[in-house]
């Protein structure tokens, strides 16, 4: 039973995406959309444990549109870029989906 | 039937986001479904004792958290690291009938669950 | 395999994303063949039913591309009521009950209870909420 999490506010000014990693573990996902995007830059404060999960083997994805639209391409790091078309397969993929925001 | 877990994570009072929970959930209980509610983060501050809602202009959450029981609610969850990181205690607390629940029990929570409903 | 959704929107067409989102979601659901139980506008979601919402022409019209999108694939849009009154989004019914001047609420929208996000969700695959 795996859970997709979304994320939609900046770590920079918000404890959701901190909140969210707490929580997250086996067959979870994290998708980062609108200011949730900001928290898949280099420079995020939740860098180190969003890089021990994707050790782990939790995928972290970045909404592709949301990035795009806030200039991130180039301080993104280690995530993968989905779509729209790509977040609905997440959602069916997953059993359920807990939004943080 | 299916079994549904809502989960509150904001203050009371600051939006309506922790009262739409409320709601939902004694909607849920109303209509004969498996529903709990697992407050954490800002959400633990709704179930603290003292609170004069009336000073707001609100009245809603104190009596809806009441009649949680009575809509058949099953079991109201508090996640522990929550209450803990914000010096709140179980003694905190206005509910008596609540579970303290760690991130694995919250893991395995939402496990348990068909639906969730996030506020 | 199409799946059953049922999409609560919580934020309004202005200063939140949330509502453009849950659009975006929605057709690309759609595309896929899935099915949307029911669109459940709730919170400052309720907004987006308003027919009354003029934006500048240079901007998003998010509660025309709603109406459009219900309209397109006949979805079935339930605003809630006891939401929707406290932010002054009334349908013929609820203006006459009230004596208000007005009714806003756009003609592909329909007033409900809270039961009609229950019902939606118990027959549904997945629920996804778009907060605000």
């Amino acid at each position: 039973m795996s859970t997709l999490h979304t994320v939609n506010k900046s770590p920079f000014e918000n404890n959701s995406l901190t909140s969210c990693l707490q929580l997250c573990s086996g067959e979870d996902s994290i998708l980062l959309i609108e200011d949730g995007t900001y928290g898949g830059c280099e420079s995020s404060p939740c860098r180190e444990p969003l890089t021990r999960l994707m050790e782990d083997g939790i995928n972290v994805y970045v909404l592709e549109n949301d990035a795009s639209a806030r200039g991130l391409h180039t301080f993104l790091q280690g995530v993968e870029l989905v779509d729209y078309p790509g977040f609905v397969k997440l959602s069916c993929t997953h059993q359920c989906i807990q939004s943080w925001y | 039937m299916s079994r549904i877990l809502c989960i509150s994570r904001h203050s009371p009072y600051q939006t309506s986001s922790a009262c739409d929970a409320l709601d939902a959930v004694l909607a849920a209980g109303a209509f004969d479904q498996e529903v709990s509610l697992l407050l954490m983060n800002e959400g633990v501050w709704q179930a603290i004792k003292n609170q004069q809602a009336s000073l707001l202009g609100r009245t809603g959450i104190g009596k809806k958290m009441a009649a949680l029981p009575l809509f058949g609610v099953k079991q109201v969850y508090i996640h522990t690291p929550s209450l803990t990181q914000r010096g709140l205690t179980r003694d905190s607390l206005h509910l008596d009938a609540v579970q303290l629940v760690t991130n694995n029990e919250v893991r395995t929570l939402i496990q348990q669950h068909d639906q969730l409903l996030s506020f | 395999m199409p799946m059953k959704f049922t999409v609560v929107i919580l934020g309004a067409p202005e200063g939140s994303l949330s509502s453009r989102s849950a659009l975006e979601f929605c057709h690309a659901l759609l595309e896929q063949n899935h099915q949307i139980e029911r669109l459940f506008f709730y919170a400052d979601g309720v907004h987006n039913a308003s027919s009354l919402i003029a934006p500048p022409q240079d901007e998003a019209d998010l509660p025309a591309s709603w109406s459009q999108l219900i309209n397109e694939y006949k979805l079935d849009a339930v605003v809630c009521i006891a939401a929707a009154l406290k932010r002054g989004i009334l349908d013929h019914n609820e203006q006459t009950r009230y004596e208000k001047n007005a009714a806003n609420l756009g003609a592909c929208f329909s007033l409900s209870g809270l039961g009609q996000l229950i019902a939606a969700s118990s027959v549904s695959d997945r629920t996804i909420t778009f907060g605000s």
